[in-house]
């Protein structure tokens, strides 16, 4: 059965010229960028071309780039780091509806004496600055906001959060693996301090990662050993997935426009047409700045992972809020944060787009998704209550 | 992704029975829409009333809930209100040829809803385990909140599948799978049954033995203590254990702070609460 992938936020299809541009790093061209000979340093000369590259779609200068191995490595070091510089500082602030990558972090901190406050959010998923300000305090060692959620796509407005965050004296870090190549960034006309990325959503391999730290941003490494990194991250480079990252980011800056045209247009279709032909649906975060690529779209009276198995039938890949698809039993943190009712948030299917997408898997979505919702509806208790009303 | 058996799939895909009955002699209904899942099933008997000749369901759920709700109707068929009180989880489970152990509530909760249905048929009030929206008086003390379980129905789940820690009772009813919080009352209730089951067995001496007390002083000292001092920027350090005796010196702020004594006092009774009432804290210079 041929795939019509729509999970582009969970990972993404590693684009064939950044395989091509990865593939001699292992076999031919093995050796060690920190080595003296010839072998080595030819690698190295990739390797900068790659971080030239990372720098250039970030609008930032190469030695602020500091390769990973994961966006969850990245966020960790970010935090980690921030606590080590100011000691004395015990606040961290963060929003209820981060990546786990930082969330169980913060809470595992709160468990070690350190104070942690989660910024509430509306029911479109949207930060209150105001809340932001009136918390950040000189105590305040980083404050920790990712640049658009995962779930929903929901974009913050970090640059002002980031102002504010700066005038108090604090660390800004955002979290942004999921923003990176869908919506245009500039470090050079940022307070961003750190932030992070994750090759495998960006058509990269998984496995790389980057942190991006101002210069003149104080930083402590996580790892330590060997100055790989200039010091910030020891441990020998992933050379040939590095590659592949500086690859990505490459051609994330040549489809830029492609995210914002054709992408938004086959988003904004497939949640014109499903929520049409599907009574009792709604798009969470529908009313504020979304990622392009990215739809949320909740149906009442279902559960997701009914919807995930059946759609899975017809090869369609998706994703869900749901309890049960996670191992966990509660609905997404996320959507509960926004105050999604459970009657529609057991129901809630993400469609994520990529520059793969075509307009026939869109069709495929619109004809096969209205059958499957009624037909789980016509099973429910609760379906057939509302459907005979 | 639920690593499902063809069965569970294949129940799933063309499930068996679905719909309602109107002249159903026994209505059952278990779950709710915030729970994430429930099944409402009915029952038709043949003219003496002995015999289940029809049963249907409707179920919200996921992909396990509502193979299990097929199962479940499929398995009734043919057999008396007492053969079927006699059905279990595991039956269910097991008819699919089993059940990933996260999805084990599912089982439960067509186990539920039988005995709910059979129960009102018969007048009777229903076992405990009535939570959700069915309107059967409920039986014990309220233990999850989240999901609405009592401590009857959580021990009979434990008893009857031999359950052994607070995660797989999560698995199987749910209770402790949201907010967490009645985790150490699940862990309670485990033991309560573990121990009823041992009274035969000989009994354990239940003395803290030097070793396991000296291990408790040291994790409630890092994991209870050192935190909430750090939180006003002060430390503590363990010197030594004699006996009952724990000798610490205070670090950072809590040295030579004036109230130190009211922090060892702190200190002494937590190690009071969560080790032995014996213990007594002595703060020494080192």
């Amino acid at each position: 059965m041929k795939e019509i992938y729509l999970d582009n936020n969970a990972t993404t299809k590693v684009d064939e010229r950044v395989f091509e541009e990865m593939r001699p790093y292992f076999c031919e061209l093995y050796g060690n960028p920190s080595s003296m000979h010839f072998f080595g340093g030819q690698v190295q000369k990739k390797v900068d071309e790659a971080r030239s590259r990372v720098a250039s779609l970030l609008g930032a200068l190469p030695d602020e780039i500091v390769f990973t191995a994961c966006g969850t490595e990245s966020d960790n070091a970010a935090i980690r780091s921030a606590l080590e510089v100011f000691p004395e500082k015990r606040h961290i602030i963060t929003s209820r509806v981060e990546h786990p990558a930082v969330l169980t972090q913060c809470r595992n901190l709160s468990k070690r004496g350190y104070r942690v406050t989660e910024l509430n959010v509306d029911g479109n998923g949207q930060l209150d600055l105001a809340e932001l300000e009136r918390l950040v305090d000189e105590d305040t060692a980083i404050v920790s906001l990712m640049y658009a959620n995962n779930e929903t796509g929901v974009i913050f407005p970090i640059e002002e959060a980031a102002k504010i965050v700066k005038k108090k004296g604090a660390l800004f870090h955002t979290d942004a693996v999921q923003a990176v190549g869908k919506i245009p960034l500039n470090m050079a006309e940022s307070a961003i301090d750190m932030l992070s990325l994750s090759g495998h959503k960006l058509h990269a391999p998984k496995g790389v990662g980057v942190l991006y730290v101002r210069r003149g941003t104080p930083f402590r490494p996580m790892l330590v050993g060997g100055h790989q990194e200039r010091g910030r991250r020891a441990g020998t480079e992933n050379t040939a997935s590095i590659i592949a990252m500086g690859k990505a980011c490459e051609l994330a800056e040549q489809y830029m426009a492609d995210e914002a045209g054709r992408v938004r247009e086959m988003r904004d279709r497939l949640e014109r047409e499903l929520t049409a032909l599907i009574p009792n649906t709604r798009i969470n975060g529908g009313g504020t700045d979304r990622l392009p690529n990215t739809v949320s779209i909740a149906m009442e009276f279902v559960e997701g992972e009914g919807i995930l198995l059946l759609l899975s039938e017809k090869g369609i890949c998706a994703s869900s809020g749901s309890a049960c698809t996670s191992g966990s039993l509660e609905p997404s943190h996320v959507l509960r944060a926004m105050g999604v009712p459970f009657t529609c948030a057991h129901g809630s299917i993400r469609f994520s787009l990529s520059r793969f997408t075509t307009d026939d898997d869109i069709d495929a979505v619109i004809t096969e998704l209205p059958p499957i919702i009624s037909r789980l509806r016509s099973m429910s208790p609760f379906g057939r209550e509302f459907l005979n009303k | 992704m639920w690593d499902y058996t063809d069965k569970v799939k294949e129940h799933f895909l063309n499930p068996r029975n679905v719909g309602e009955i109107t002249d159903a002699d026994a209505v059952g209904e278990v779950g709710s829409l915030a729970c994430g899942d429930a099944l409402k099933l009915f029952i038709k008997l043949d003219e003496n009333k002995e015999r289940i000749v029809d049963a249907k369901f409707q179920t919200f759920g996921c992909g396990s809930a509502i193979a299990s709700s097929s199962a479940l109707t499929e398995m009734v068929k043919g057999k008396t209100l007492d053969e079927a009180l006699e059905i279990t989880n595991q039956q269910i489970a097991d008819f699919l040829g089993g059940l990933p152990e996260e999805k084990m509530h599912c089982s439960v909760m067509g186990q539920e809803a039988l005995e709910v249905a059979i129960a009102k048929y018969r007048g009777v009030d229903a076992p405990a385990h009535d939570h959700g929206h069915d309107h059967v008086e409920t039986e014990g003390e309220l233990v999850c909140k989240c999901f609405g379980l009592t401590d009857v129905f959580l021990k009979k789940v434990i008893a009857s599948n031999k359950l052994t820690t607070a995660e797989q009772v999560t698995h199987f009813t749910k209770a402790g799978g949201a907010c967490g919080g009645c985790i150490p009352k699940i862990k309670e209730l485990i033991a309560e049954v573990m121990g009823e089951e041992k009274k035969t067995a000989a009994e354990r001496p239940a003395k803290l033995t030097n070793l396991r007390k000296m291990q408790l002083i040291q994790e409630t000292l890092e994991n209870e203590v050192r935190p909430q001092l750090w939180a006003d920027g002060g430390d503590l350090e363990l010197i030594d254990i004699d006996g009952s005796n724990v000798q610490v010196a205070f670090r950072k702020a809590c040295a030579g702070c004036a109230s130190s004594g009211y922090t060892a006092k702190f200190v002494e009774q937590k190690l009071r609460e969560l080790v032995s009432p014996d213990i007594t804290v002595q703060e020494v210079q080192g």
